[in-house]
C-alpha cells in the first residue's frame, strides 16, 4: 500500500439545515491523482474550504503527514506543503504575472518581513518563479499585468502559483474551469505528468478529463461519498450512474 | 524616463525651490507654507502606507499625528519649565531624542489600536479607527496637566546640534529632509519582500494565505510602520507652530491626511506630496478668496471623488500604478 | 450616592441612549441596506436642530420647529440621496468616506453661510418645562422624560416597520441581497432613496430634540454621528435591535461614568486629583467598553459573521 500523505476522516459540516460534509472520508496518496466528482452543490467546493482551512470541520479532522491539521489556520497549511488553487482565479491583479509567482515562492521560503531589497531581484525567488511559469506556458506573458490577461492564461497562472510553493500536495479546485479543450487537453497532460512530483486531489467537472487523468475518482453527492474507486469502478457503479451520471446522460 | 518618475523628483524639487526663493525674497510666510506642507506630506506618507498598499482606511491617524505632538510638547514643557516628568524624567528640548520618543510612543498607540481594529474589516474597522482617534481627542481634552482644551504652547522652537532651528529656512531644511530620507524608504519598502505580500494581501487576501502569509500579521506592521511616521510627523508639526492642541487629535485631521493623499494618487510614491503641496495651496487661495473657503474645499473633494479617481499624479502619469 | 441621585442619572443616561439610538437606527440601516458609510449623517443631525431653531425663532412654535426638523432633515437628505450617495453605492468605502466628509465641509460651512457662527438656542414649549414629580418622589426633567418617551416610541415604530410592514419585508430583502429584491419588481431607487431620507429625518429629530437641551451649533453632529458609530461597532452592522441595545449600553456607561468614576477614584486618592483622572477615564469609558466587546466579539453583539 502506498503511503497516505492527506486524508480526511469523518468529516462534518452543517449550515443551518444542510448538511454540507457528511462523515467525508478521503485520502491521497503519493504519486496518484484523486478526482473528486459530483453535481453542483454537492460540497466540494465546503470540502476543499475545510482542507485548506478556510472552513472549519463541525466534526472529523484532517490528518497531513501523520498529522492532524483540523485546527491549523490556511497559512500554516500552506507552509506545512499543502497548496491550493481557486476555483474563481484569486490573483493579485495589479502585480505582474511574475510578481504572482513571486508571491507564492516568497511565501514558501518565508523571510517576508524584510523591508529594504527589491523583492524582484531576488535571484533565488526570481528563478523558481521563472521556472514554474516556464512549466505552464507563461514565460513570455511575465510583464503583463495580470488584469490583463485571458481567462485561460489566469487559469494556468494559477496553476503557477500553486507549483511556486513546491508543495507536497495539491488541491486543485477546478483547474479547468473555462478552459477550450485545446486549454484543458494541454493542462491534462501537465497534470498527469506533475502527479510524480505531488499527488493531485483534484475538483473538477470536465469528466474527460478525470477520466483520463484519475487513479481514483470519489463522487460527493448531497456532501456524502457515495463510491470511491477506479475510473472503471465508478462507471459501472449502478448508484453513481443513477445519482450523477444518469443525470447528465439525460441531460 | 517615466512620467512618473519624473514626477516623484521634481515635485520634492518643486518644494525644495518654493522654500529657497521665498528666502531669498525674504518671505518667511511662504517658508512656513512649505514647511506646513513638507510634514503634511510625511505624515500623509506615513499614512499612504497603511491605505495605498495595504488597503486599511484608516480613520484615526490624527491620533498618531496628535500623539507626537504630545510627544513634543511634553517633553519640552517639562524642559521648559524644569519640572521632570513624574520627578523622575528631564524634559528635553532636543529635536532627534523628541523625534525618537514620538515614533516609539506612536508606534505603541498603533501596536494597540491595530491590534483590536484589525480584528474587523470594511466598515468596522473605519468606524473603530475613528472612535479610538476620537477616545485620545477627549482624553486630552479632559486631562488638563497640559493645557487640556487649550493646548500647550513652547517658548522656543527646539534645538538640532548644530543648527541654527530659528531660521525658517533650516527648520524647513530639517522636515525637507526628512520627509526626503521617509520617501526614500517608503520606496524601498514597496518594493521589499513585506511590500509585495502587503499588497498582496490587500489585492487577494485569500491568495496570500493560500501561500502562507498571514496578512493580519502584515497589516498590523505596516498599521505600526505608518503610525510612526505619522507620529515623527506630528512631532515636527507641533515643533513648526510651537504649539500643540487636541485639534491635532481631531478627526478632521484624519480625513484631511486621507484627502492629501486622494487628491494627490492613492498608492504613489509622490502622491502625499503633490496632495500636500496642493491641499495647503488651495487653503492658501481660497482662503483669501472666502471665509468659507471649505465650502469650495468641499466641492473639489467632491468632483475628485466622482470624476477624476486616481488623483492628480494620476491625471499626468495613468490611471494604473507602477509595479517594477 | 443617594438613590434619587443614581435614578436621576440612569434616567439621564437613557435620554442619551434614545438620542444616539435615532441617530444609529439611521445610520445601520442605511449600511445595512445600501452598503454606504456615511459620515455626514451628523449633518442632518444639525440641520434638523437648526431647522428646529429657525423655525420657533419665526413662529414661536416648539411643535412646528420638530415638524420643520423632520421635514427638512428628509427633504435634505433625499436630495443628497439622489444627487451625490446614490453615486457611490457601487464605490469603494474610501470613496464613500471622502465623499461624505466633503459633504460635511460642504453642509457645515453652508450652515455657518446661512446662520453664522454664533450659537442659536431653542426653548422647550411650557408644557414640557421643569420637573415633574415620578413615583417614589423624584423630581426629574419633563423635557428628557419627553425625549425618552418619543425615542421609545420611535424604536417601537421601527421595529414594527422593519418586522411586518411591506416596506420592511423589501428593506430586510435588500440587506440580503440587491439583485433579488429588484428581481422582486421593487423600484430599488426609490426604495433607497426613502430608507437614506427615513435615516436622515430620524437624524434630524434628534438634533432638534437635543437643540433644547444644548446649544444649536456648526460642527454639533460629528461628536453625536461617532458616538453613534461606537453603537454600531458594539450592536453590530445592520441590526436596529443591536442599535438599540448598544445605544442604551452607550448612553448609561458614558452618564453613569461621569458620575461614578470620580467618586470611585476619590475613594483611593484625594478630591483634585480623584476628579481630574475620574473625568479623564470616563471620557474614554465607551471606547474602553467598545474594545472589550470587539475582542470577544468582532462583529458586534448582534451582527453576522465579517
Amino acid at each position: 500500500m502506498t503511503e497516505v500523505l492527506l486524508e480526511t476522516r469523518a468529516i462534518c459540516k452543517r449550515f443551518g439545515a444542510l448538511q454540507a460534509s457528511k462523515e467525508v472520508s478521503l485520502s491521497l496518496r503519493a504519486g496518484e491523482i484523486h478526482a473528486l466528482i459530483g453535481p453542483n452543490g454537492a460540497g466540494k467546493s465546503t470540502l476543499i474550504a475545510q482542507i485548506s482551512g478556510a472552513l472549519a470541520p463541525d466534526s472529523g479532522s484532517v490528518i497531513f503527514e501523520g498529522r492532524d491539521i483540523t485546527r491549523l489556520p490556511t497559512p500554516a497549511r500552506a507552509k506545512a506543503g499543502l497548496a491550493r488553487t481557486f476555483q474563481i482565479s484569486a490573483l493579485a491583479m495589479e502585480f505582474t504575472v511574475l510578481q504572482n509567482v513571486v508571491l507564492g515562492t516568497l511565501g514558501a521560503r518565508g523571510g517576508v518581513y524584510r523591508f529594504f531589497g527589491n523583492v524582484m531581484r531576488d535571484k533565488a525567488l526570481l528563478d523558481r518563479a521563472e521556472d514554474a511559469l516556464d512549466q505552464v506556458g507563461l514565460s513570455e506573458f511575465r510583464n503583463f499585468v495580470t488584469a490583463e490577461l485571458s481567462h485561460g492564461q489566469r487559469r494556468q497562472l494559477e496553476v503557477a502559483v500553486a507549483l511556486s510553493l513546491q508543495p507536497r500536495v495539491f488541491v486543485m479546485d477546478e483547474p479547468m474551469a473555462g478552459l477550450g479543450a485545446e486549454g484543458s487537453h494541454r493542462l491534462t497532460g501537465f497534470l498527469d505528468g506533475l502527479r510524480q512530483r505531488a499527488p493531485i486531489l483534484l475538483v473538477e467537472h470536465d469528466m474527460d478529463a478525470v477520466f483520463a487523468l484519475a487513479d481514483r475518482i470519489s463522487v460527493l453527492v448531497y456532501g456524502e461519498v457515495i463510491a470511491t474507486g477506479t475510473a472503471a469502478e465508478i462507471r459501472a457503479n449502478p448508484e453513481v450512474r443513477e445519482a450523477y451520471l444518469g443525470e447528465e446522460d439525460a441531460a | 524616463m517615466r512620467a512618473e518618475t519624473l514626477l516623484n523628483l521634481s515635485l520634492p524639487a518643486l518644494l525644495l525651490a518654493t522654500a529657497l526663493i521665498a528666502h531669498w525674497l525674504d518671505e518667511p510666510y511662504i517658508i512656513t507654507l512649505a514647511t506646513r506642507a513638507a510634514i503634511l506630506a510625511l505624515a500623509a506618507v506615513g499614512l499612504n502606507l497603511a491605505l495605498g498598499l495595504g488597503g486599511l482606511v484608516s480613520l484615526g491617524h490624527a491620533a498618531f499625528f496628535g500623539i507626537g505632538g504630545y510627544a513634543m510638547g511634553i517633553l519640552a514643557f517639562h524642559a521648559q519649565t524644569f519640572t521632570p516628568l513624574w520627578g523622575l524624567i528631564e524634559g528635553t528640548k532636543s529635536m532627534p531624542v523628541i523625534w525618537l520618543v514620538a515614533v516609539v510612543a506612536a508606534a505603541l498607540a498603533a501596536l494597540v489600536i491595530g491590534a483590536l481594529s484589525l480584528r474587523t474589516s470594511g466598515v468596522y474597522f473605519i468606524m473603530i479607527t475613528l472612535a479610538f482617534g476620537q477616545m485620545l481627542f477627549y482624553f486630552a481634552i479632559s486631562w488638563p496637566t497640559y493645557g487640556g482644551e487649550d493646548g500647550l504652547s513652547i517658548y522656543l522652537r527646539n534645538d538640532f546640534p548644530g543648527v541654527n532651528t530659528l531660521l525658517p529656512l533650516n527648520y524647513f531644511l530639517i522636515c525637507f529632509s526628512l520627509l526626503a530620507v521617509v520617501l526614500v524608504l517608503f520606496d524601498r519598502l514597496a518594493k521589499s519582500p513585506f511590500g509585495l505580500a502587503l499588497q498582496a494581501a490587500r489585492q487577494t487576501p485569500a491568495r496570500a494565505e493560500a501561500v502562507g502569509l498571514t496578512p493580519y500579521r502584515l497589516r498590523l506592521v505596516a498599521f505600526v510602520i505608518s503610525g510612526a511616521i505619522t507620529g515623527l510627523a506630528g512631532a515636527l508639526f507641533a515643533d513648526l507652530n510651537r504649539f500643540v492642541s487636541p485639534n491635532m487629535l481631531s478627526w478632521h485631521m484624519s480625513g484631511e491626511l486621507i484627502i492629501l493623499i486622494v487628491l494627490g494618487g492613492l498608492a504613489r510614491l509622490s502622491g502625499p506630496v503633490a496632495g500636500a503641496m496642493l491641499f495647503i495651496t488651495l487653503e492658501y487661495f481660497l482662503e483669501g478668496l472666502s471665509t468659507y473657503w471649505h465650502v469650495y474645499l468641499g466641492a473639489i473633494l467632491l468632483g475628485v471623488v466622482l470624476f477624476a479617481r486616481g488623483g492628480l499624479i494620476g491625471l499626468v502619469a495613468g490611471r494604473e500604478v507602477a509595479h517594477d | 450616592m443617594s438613590a434619587a441621585l443614581l435614578i436621576e442619572q440612569l434616567l439621564n443616561g437613557l435620554q442619551f441612549g434614545v438620542m444616539l439610538f435615532l441617530m444609529a437606527a439611521g445610520l445601520t440601516l442605511i449600511f445595512g441596506v445600501m452598503g454606504l458609510i456615511n459620515l455626514a449623517h451628523g449633518s442632518l443631525y444639525m440641520i434638523g436642530a437648526f431647522a428646529a431653531a429657525g423655525t420657533a425663532a419665526l413662529t414661536g412654535s416648539f411643535w412646528l420647529a420638530l415638524a420643520a426638523a423632520l421635514m427638512a432633515a428628509a427633504l435634505v437628505g433625499a436630495i443628497v440621496e439622489m444627487v451625490v450617495i446614490r453615486r457611490l453605492y457601487d464605490r469603494d468605502h474610501l470613496d464613500q468616506v471622502l465623499a461624505t466628509f466633503a459633504l460635511i465641509l460642504i453642509f457645515s460651512e453652508g450652515t455657518r453661510f446661512l446662520f453664522g457662527s454664533l450659537p442659536l438656542y431653542l426653548d422647550t414649549p411650557d408644557i414640557l418645562s421643569g420637573p415633574t414629580t415620578l413615583p417614589g418622589g423624584l423630581d426629574y426633567s419633563k423635557y428628557r422624560l419627553f425625549i425618552i418617551g418619543v425615542g421609545l416610541a420611535i424604536a417601537g415604530g421601527l421595529f414594527w416597520l422593519i418586522g411586518r410592514t411591506r416596506l420592511g419585508i423589501q428593506i430586510r430583502a435588500g440587506e440580503a441581497d440587491r439583485e433579488m429584491i429588484a428581481a422582486l419588481g421593487v423600484d430599488i431607487r426609490k426604495l433607497y432613496t426613502l430608507v437614506f431620507a427615513l435615516g436622515a429625518a430620524l437624524a434630524g429629530l434628534a438634533g432638534a430634540m437635543i437643540g433644547a437641551i444644548q446649544a444649536v451649533e456648526v460642527g454639533m453632529g460629528e461628536p453625536v454621528l461617532i458616538l453613534a458609530f461606537v453603537v454600531i461597532v458594539i450592536g453590530g452592522i445592520g441590526s436596529i435591535k443591536g442599535a438599540f441595545i448598544g445605544a442604551l449600553l452607550v448612553g448609561l456607561t458614558d452618564t453613569l461614568g461621569r458620575v461614578l468614576l470620580p467618586q470611585v477614584f476619590g475613594l483611593i486618592m484625594d478630591a483634585s486629583s480623584a476628579t481630574t483622572v475620574g473625568a479623564s477615564l470616563a471620557s474614554m469609558a465607551i471606547y474602553i467598553l467598545m474594545a472589550g466587546i470587539l475582542l470577544f466579539r468582532p462583529s458586534g453583539l448582534f451582527g453576522g459573521q465579517t
